[in-house]
């Protein structure tokens, strides 16, 4: 027996009317919209809980530790389970059918975007905390108050620390995206997965997948690169 | 919500969960991990040896995987193996291998790329002089590797390596796409039988969480033992 490679499947149409190369298309649109908008909240909540660490308040550190072991030591497919399937029980009558109704893309939004901003918790708090002390006691020093020395001193230079480690966790948050397909979300993998099942063309829909996949993967990694040029602060680092 | 969870779906097959389930998960990450760690240095051993060709691959082959998500990989391997099965055996027709197999081969290879990484961070941490000071005494690539750089490599980074395991053993989870009984899986078919999700869920859920939270912990304390006060 032979697989016979025919890449013309691409072109063909598909049981939904469109042709298969537009359903992947349309599958890596919304790879990407759920990455963004999971990045736009694991950054939002990442650097909350990662500032959150570094304050002098052992029970904000506790509270911010606790968050982050939680995110951290449940698989993500567990995860994504739980958001779907079980946090919907919690309420009742209406909310609850409402929240069962809810397209998965916003569950997968809220699961990734929580998942990745306990990893970007750990950054952020590593960020700050490799910063030189003087910083700090320089700015309070100089009257700031310390939302004003985190807003205007620490988190500036700890973000273009960060750059490096931030771009490699929205390239895992990208992959991750992946793992939606298990509660119906029709992303890149949801659509390889539908095409290779209608089509038996497994060979050609992963090789689409896989390309695809890549090109994120080079689109972001120059886009970081273009930021760390732009951001960078003449001889702040020393590094590039 | 709580008043009406349902403990006996949980009691009632613990020993489908565990000794199936849990079973499987352990094998495929202790197997996995072997495996993985063995083929990660020698694919660092390939990129920082002599030959350049070798070291081509090695980083062509490191960057490549790490770029692709986890669940595409275990399509492509659930799909590849049978035919490179067939190809390698002569035989006519693809060889169907289990999910097991299949899976192994996968994170063997996958997490290869990761160990890798892991393991060249770790001899980038040794002193130059140390290799220089081994090929003076006319010792052999293998040798410098083998006798000088590694042991000491490996010890600089077993809390890393040693964090990867931890994420591996979450990661083993995604063979739920191939319908295999691990872990998950178990608690999977038991949650769709029995209209049980939420409390099965929320079980898997804690379990994983108790042992990655327990490893993790030991690890922190291993970090504080092992390290090395320069």
């Amino acid at each position: 027996m032979k697989y016979e490679i025919n890449w013309s499947v691409l072109w063909q149409e598909s049981p939904y009317g469109e042709l298969y190369y537009q359903l992947l298309l349309n599958g890596l649109g919304w790879t990407i919209f759920i990455a963004l908008f999971a990045w736009i909240l694991a950054f939002a909540l990442g650097s909350f809980i990662g500032v959150m660490r570094t304050t002098d308040s052992k029970f904000w550190q506790i509270f911010g530790q606790g968050y982050v072991e939680v995110f951290r030591n449940i698989p993500l497919l567990v995860q994504i389970f739980l958001w779907y399937f079980v946090i919907p029980e919690f309420f009742w009558g209406s909310a609850s059918t409402w929240l069962k109704q809810l397209s998965p893309v916003y569950t997968s939004i809220i699961c990734l975007g929580f998942f990745t901003s306990a990893r970007i918790a750990e950054q952020v708090k590593a960020g700050i905390e490799a910063l030189p002390r003087g910083q700090r006691m320089a700015s309070l020093a100089l009257g700031l108050t310390s939302r004003q020395s985190y807003r205007y001193v620490l988190l500036p230079t700890a973000y273009r620390i960060m750059l490096p480690p931030l771009t490699s966790e929205f390239l895992s948050l990208v992959k991750n995206t992946s793992v939606c397909f298990t509660i119906g979300v029709m992303e890149l993998m949801g659509q390889t997965n539908s095409m290779s099942e209608f089509t038996f063309k497994t060979f050609e829909a992963l090789t689409a997948a896989t390309t695809l996949y890549l090109l994120i993967n080079l689109v972001v990694v120059l886009i970081a690169r273009f930021l760390e040029r732009k951001t960078s602060i003449p001889g702040f680092m020393t590094s590039h | 919500m709580f008043a009406n969870f349902d403990t006996h779906v949980i009691t009632n097959n613990l020993s489908y969960l565990f000794l199936d389930g849990m079973r499987f998960t352990l094998i495929l990450t202790a197997l996995s991990t072997v495996t993985g760690v063995f083929l990660g240095t020698l694919l660092t051993l390939m990129r920082l040896g002599r030959w350049k060709v070798l070291a081509a691959f090695s980083a062509g082959y490191v960057n490549f995987v790490r770029s692709l998500p986890l669940v595409l990989v275990i399509f492509w391997f659930f799909f590849l193996v049978p035919w490179i099965a067939m190809w390698m055996t002569g035989g006519s027709r693809p060889i169907p291998v289990g999910a097991f197999m299949s899976a192994f081969i996968t994170f063997t290879l996958f997490e290869a790329a990761y160990f890798a990484e892991i393991v060249r961070a770790g001899i980038q941490s040794i002193p130059k002089g140390q290799p220089s000071a081994g090929y003076a005494l006319g010792l052999r690539y293998w040798q410098v590797m083998g006798y000088i750089v590694l042991p000491q490599a490996f010890r600089n980074v077993l809390p890393v390596l040693l964090t990867q395991i931890i994420a591996l053993f979450q990661d083993t989870t995604l063979v739920y796409v191939l319908s295999a009984t691990d872990f998950l899986g178990a608690a999977d078919k038991i949650a769709k039988r029995d209209f049980r999700q939420f409390e099965l869920y929320i079980f898997v859920a804690v379990v994983y969480f108790l042992i990655s939270f327990a490893a993790s912990y030991a690890v922190k304390r291993l970090q504080k033992r092992v390290a090395i006060i320069h």
